[in-house]
């Protein structure tokens, strides 16, 4: 009884495990590309240039301003949350009325800058951040040993993705949000004040982003290189997903990232390109993504 | 009713894009009355009270809401100054249950009827408060696009064809309801297809032609003008 389909046992489990603590990244990053897109309705490509501030900014600040782990988790999301402010006053509330195709460029282009900017400064290589001592370790799962900080990614991303279902679809503000998403003309009209929502929407969709950032620079090399895998991947989540559904972001990219984790298993070869695959048969079989609507 | 001014709209012109919609629309309203924009389809009523909230392209022209200018403001600035309004597609949020639909709008003024209030006063909306707003009958989805601008407090009512598509029995529950709010002083703008719908409960009645008035009606000169509204009306 220690193996499934030949494949011992501890060694489907363990990767069933990683492919969580993957999935937990892709859920972050696609919940807040989804939310973005629900309200602004633009594809935010610069979703990984702020995943990889994210990360770039808690070293920036362990090395030169001396702030730990813990306090970066708050305060790196809140600052690169009011560079989202910054990017949505300046560039993106121009567009809004023109085809969803210019945000994509225009949020392109600012990946581009930001991405640049950071090579010119910082270089390509890549930077240690240490796991903090609380979370040093392992448990023994008995089939495993699993990093406590492995696990801690798992709770956290899933306590702040459950914790941004909650509030859209159970709370006052969530209704607004829903509202403002389905009807900004009428929603305004009644005395809301939507422009100043689509803005606080798109600094909680970057923040949603950093925070992935803050949360993976321990478990990587931290580099102005690191969003470009990772959000290739998560662009396909969005798109298996459907645009715009908050729950089914966060269900897609666990879901994706357990598959991703059972393909290194069965047959690794494919397990970078087993999501594309995925992406292919979801698009043929449903155009509009698992969760999404059609128009 | 007090005489006093409470909307004042003067050479008001406004634009979807290129296309001009109104021309120059010249009307009073008073606190406490309730008048009716009449006209065929296409005349800019519907675009009238669009203009009112904000909801066009570019508009001129003056806009005055109980004393205060609001030509140049955004639609939640108009909506703060005590506004509530109804649009003609009723606007009922399908992402929002029927209870989240009746409290999204927020408060713009006090005196707004409480929640308890409302739902005696549409039952149907009670019964059905966890329902998905859209899942409502039309009549029920008319009701709740009603109630959910009477708890705001707002004191100024657009109203854009209400009883449009309705069953009859409804239609005049509307009428009773529009009575009743006009007994607690609210001020009502009805745009309507329905002639007979709007003509008892109007104060006075605007004839609406290629977005200009064409003409005024006081309810005590109706009988000796229905022949000009027939013949403009096809009524």
């Amino acid at each position: 009884m220690n193996e499934i389909f030949g494949i011992p046992l501890p060694a489907l489990l363990g990767q069933l495990m990683l492919g969580l603590v993957n999935g937990s990244f892709y859920a972050l990053l696609s919940l807040g590309l989804a939310v973005i897109f629900g309200m602004l309705h633009i594809i935010n490509f610069a979703h990984g240039a702020l995943y990889m501030m994210g990360a770039m900014f808690s070293w920036l600040a362990m090395v030169y301003l001396g702030i730990g782990y813990w306090r970066s988790l708050l305060l790196v999301p809140l600052f690169v949350g009011a560079i989202g402010i910054v990017i949505e006053r300046f560039l993106l509330q121009w567009i809004y009325k023109l085809d969803p195709l210019y945000g994509l460029l225009l949020t392109f282009g600012v990946a581009l800058i930001i991405g640049g900017g950071f090579r010119y400064v910082f270089g390509s290589s890549g930077q240690p951040y240490s796991i903090p001592p609380e979370l040093g370790g392992a448990v023994d799962l008995g089939f495993m040993f699993l990093p406590k900080y492995r696990m801690w990614v798992i709770v956290a991303s899933l306590t702040i993705c459950f914790a941004t279902w909650f509030m859209i679809e159970k709370t006052r503000l969530g209704a607004y949000l829903r509202a403002g998403t389905e009807n900004p003309g009428l929603t305004q009209a009644f005395g809301i004040n939507v422009p100043v929502m689509v803005m606080l929407t798109y600094a909680f969709g970057t923040a949603l982003a950093a925070f992935a950032g803050v949360l993976a620079a321990p478990t990587t090399q931290v580099s102005p290189l690191m969003s470009s895998n990772m959000i290739i991947t998560v662009f396909a989540v969005v798109v298996i997903g459907g645009m715009g559904s908050i729950m089914g972001s966060i269900i897609t990219g666990l879901g994706l990232g357990v598959i991703e984790g059972l393909t290194k298993v069965f047959y690794a070869q494919a397990s970078s390109t087993v999501v594309f695959i995925v992406m292919v048969i979801v698009l043929m079989v449903r155009p509009a993504g698992l969760f999404g609507k059609e128009k | 009713m007090s005489a006093t001014e409470y909307l004042r709209v003067s050479k008001l012109h406004a634009f979807y894009g290129e296309s001009h919609i109104l021309h120059g629309m010249d009307f009073t309203v008073r606190r406490g009355e309730c008048v009716s924009l009449l006209g065929r389809n296409g005349a800019g009523r519907t675009t009238t009270l669009r203009a009112l909230m904000g909801l066009t392209g570019k508009r001129t022209g003056s806009i005055v809401i109980n004393g205060r200018e609001a030509i140049d403001m955004a639609p939640h600035k108009i909506a703060q100054l005590g506004v509530g309004y109804c649009p003609e597609e009723r606007g009922i949020y399908s992402s929002l249950t029927t209870e989240e639909n009746l409290l999204l709008p927020p408060r713009v003024g006090s005196g707004g009827m409480s929640v308890e209030e409302l739902y005696e006063m549409f039952p149907n909306l009670a019964e059905r408060r966890h329902s998905q707003g859209t899942r409502l009958s039309g009549g029920e989805q008319q009701m709740l696009a009603l109630a959910r601008i009477l708890r705001t407090g707002a004191r100024l009512l657009l109203l854009d064809e209400i009883s449009e598509g309705l069953a009859p029995v409804i239609v005049q529950k509307l009428g009773e309801i529009i009575r009743e709010l006009k007994t607690r002083d609210y001020t009502i703008v009805l745009v309507e297809q329905n002639f007979r719908f709007a003509a008892p409960l109007a104060d006075r009645m605007f004839v609406v032609e290629h977005g200009q008035i064409a003409a005024e009606i006081a309810q005590s000169e109706l009988a000796g003008r229905m022949d000009y509204l027939q013949e403009l009306l096809g009524v």
